[in-house]
């Protein structure tokens, strides 16, 4: 497990050294256009250094409060979602985390769920009610453990760190091409009022910045995307190690992938790799969109995990991945130690229709309690939930007509 | 002379910077072990709190169970008295056995299934279970660690100068838990 940590710190390191040299070659070509000299290009360079320093110090002290604000994530109780925050707690103990995760509850219909945070110890796990009312006990502790292995492998802070980084390579490039749409647009003469020698140079100048411009931010989402997704296969190998059970992910993946409800409403593409599930699904256009995609596709990651059929341990995944992909290991090569975990039984069973029911109504109550709402029960037996913007003292029951008395908060 | 002396001096730092390290590598690991002792030994108390309120709820709707729920009592009682890792493992692998022989008789009262305040006892004591073992899977692998670290060379010779000794298992004693079990159609 450690080695695996130590490989992907690694692989971050030189993620991010790749990533800062685009930002940097971009500053600088960008600079010495705009100046026209090459001393501009240092300025250039110490500007695009400059964003970059203060988004990371944004994102570095209070990214994860950023992203769970804007993800409209409730922090939850254990009285909220006692099973939630239990499974939550148990994978905490397996992975033998620092401190056990906050868990927020995100109110919105799709599936999902992400986790954010700096370190273990102020990690947070957010799932959506959405797939609350849709899962049972085994495939949400698959979920939860997929989420917690990426808090264990570090991969939110290199979530947060690339992303502030892909963010500056994206702002940058973006505001040179609009600047140089309507300065273009303007008066297209003005490089030109050199001498004939100076306007040529301008010329090619100008067309390597636009190049270099267009090119940065493609070459950064391609190398962010190709470590999110591996990131994603190590994250379920982490989940099917924890939990010896791979089938409960494999099906959580399914029944995310299968999901009717519209996608989420609060991810973006920088945000896309902390989510379990690709946020933006578009059916039909798997092969192409592998190289541009955040996420292995679910179909791919389902087989993998139900060919794990000898153990859980990394060494048993990264089997099942090469007999899947026939490709090469995704887990690094030190990671793949001799241990030997046998797999367990599944252990939710209950009538499935019924269940379902259930959940959505449960979590219909979770949001609403987390909202605020009053729970009232009135003597006939109906339960009535009152929101929090309701002004009067009293309520009418709806079906015997007793009048009740709104309690206090 | 002097280079003779320097390089003996250099070779005995060397030692006491190595016996230094394994020292300290070594109590890491005790303390990483005991730590997560600590973390089964709170999930057991847990279990052992949860079970009397589970035996009152039952209690009214399983009116002619009284051998099941006396064969939990006595597991309960009999763990709460353990007193060291060897002892305990087979105790609470007896309290678990007892437990879950109960969650199938459960299966047979639906009213009691459908108990609002039972589903959340029973919700709570499935994720007792899970964290003990989960728990137990971190201890081990603990415990397998640290006594690689003592038996092998050489650290094995610090581990002896300073007396660490070796750690127990937390095992399922019982062998009924391993087996497979029996499924008869009639």
């Amino acid at each position: 497990m450690w080695e695996l940590i130590r490989a992907n710190k690694r692989n971050s390191i030189i993620l991010m050294a790749c990533m800062a040299f685009v930002l940097m070659v971009l500053g600088f070509v960008i600079g010495a256009f705009v100046t026209g000299a090459p001393e501009g290009g240092l300025l250039g360079l110490l500007i695009a250094t400059g964003v970059w320093l203060i988004l990371t110090l944004i994102s570095y002290s209070s990214g994860d409060q950023i992203f769970l604000a804007a993800s409209k994530a409730k922090l939850v109780t254990h009285d909220v979602h006692p099973q939630l925050f239990n499974i939550v707690e148990e994978m905490k103990i397996a992975a033998a985390l620092p401190a056990m995760p906050k868990v927020y509850i995100i109110n919105d219909p799709a599936p999902n769920a992400f986790a954010t945070g700096r370190k273990p110890e102020t990690a947070s796990v957010a799932v959506t009610a959405g797939l609350l009312a849709r899962l049972n006990r085994d495939e949400l502790q698959g979920v939860v453990a997929h989420e917690i292995s990426h808090i264990l492998n570090r991969d939110i802070l290199f979530v947060t760190l690339a992303g502030v980084m892909l963010g500056s390579i994206v702002l940058l490039s973006h505001i040179f091409l609009r600047g140089m749409f309507y300065s273009s647009m303007g008066s297209s003469r003005r490089y030109s009022s050199g001498g004939k020698g100076g306007g040529q140079a301008q010329l090619i100048m100008m067309v390597i910045a636009i190049v270099a411009a267009i090119l940065a931010p493609i070459m950064a989402y391609l190398l962010y995307y190709a470590l999110s997704r591996r990131r994603e296969y190590l994250a379920d190998a982490g989940a099917a190690r924890l939990t010896r059970y791979p089938e409960g992910l494999a099906s959580a993946l399914e029944k995310i992938a299968n999901d009717p409800a519209p996608q989420l409403q609060v991810a973006n593409k920088v945000t896309a790799p902390m989510y379990i599930a690709n946020p933006f699904k578009k059916k039909g256009q798997r092969k192409l969109s592998n190289l541009s995609s955040t996420h292995p596709p679910i179909a791919e990651r389902v087989k993998i995990l139900r060919n794990m059929t000898h153990g859980a341990a990394f060494k048993d995944y990264s089997n099942a991945y090469a007999a899947v992909t026939h490709h090469k290991s995704v887990v690094p090569a030190t990671a793949l130690t001799k241990e030997e975990i046998a797999l367990r039984e599944g252990q939710a069973r209950q009538g499935k229709q019924q269940r379902q029911k259930n959940q959505m109504r449960q979590v219909g109550d979770i949001m609403r309690k987390v909202n605020q709402f009053v729970f009232l029960t009135c003597l006939c037996g109906l339960k009535l939930k009152i929101p929090p913007n309701f002004k009067a003292n009293k309520v009418k029951c709806p079906r015997c007509s007793r009048l009740l008395d709104i309690p206090k908060k | 002379m002097w280079i003779a002396l320097g390089i003996i001096g250099g070779l005995i730092l060397l030692v006491i910077f190595f016996v230094i390290g394994v020292y300290n590598a070594l109590v890491r690991l005790r303390n990483q072990v005991d730590n997560s002792w600590s973390q089964i030994d709170v999930q057991l108390k847990r279990r052992h709190d949860l079970i009397p309120n589970l035996v009152e709820t039952a209690k009214g709707y399983m009116t002619h169970e009284r051998g099941t729920f006396e064969a939990i009592t006595k597991a309960r009682a009999q763990a709460m008295g353990a007193n060291n890792v060897a002892d305990a493992s087979k105790a609470e692998g007896a309290l678990g056995e007892a437990l879950s022989k109960f969650m199938l008789v459960v299966e047979n009262y639906p009213d009691l299934k459908a108990n609002q305040n039972f589903l959340a006892l029973q919700e709570e004591l499935t994720s007792t279970e899970n964290k003990i073992s989960f728990a137990r899977q971190s201890y081990n692998d603990q415990v397998l660690g640290f006594n690689n670290k003592i038996q092998m060379f050489p650290s094995n010779v610090v581990a002896g100068m300073f007396a660490f000794t070796k750690r127990d298992f937390f095992e399922i004693e019982d062998a009924a838990q391993r087996e497979v079990p029996e499924v008869s159609f009639k």
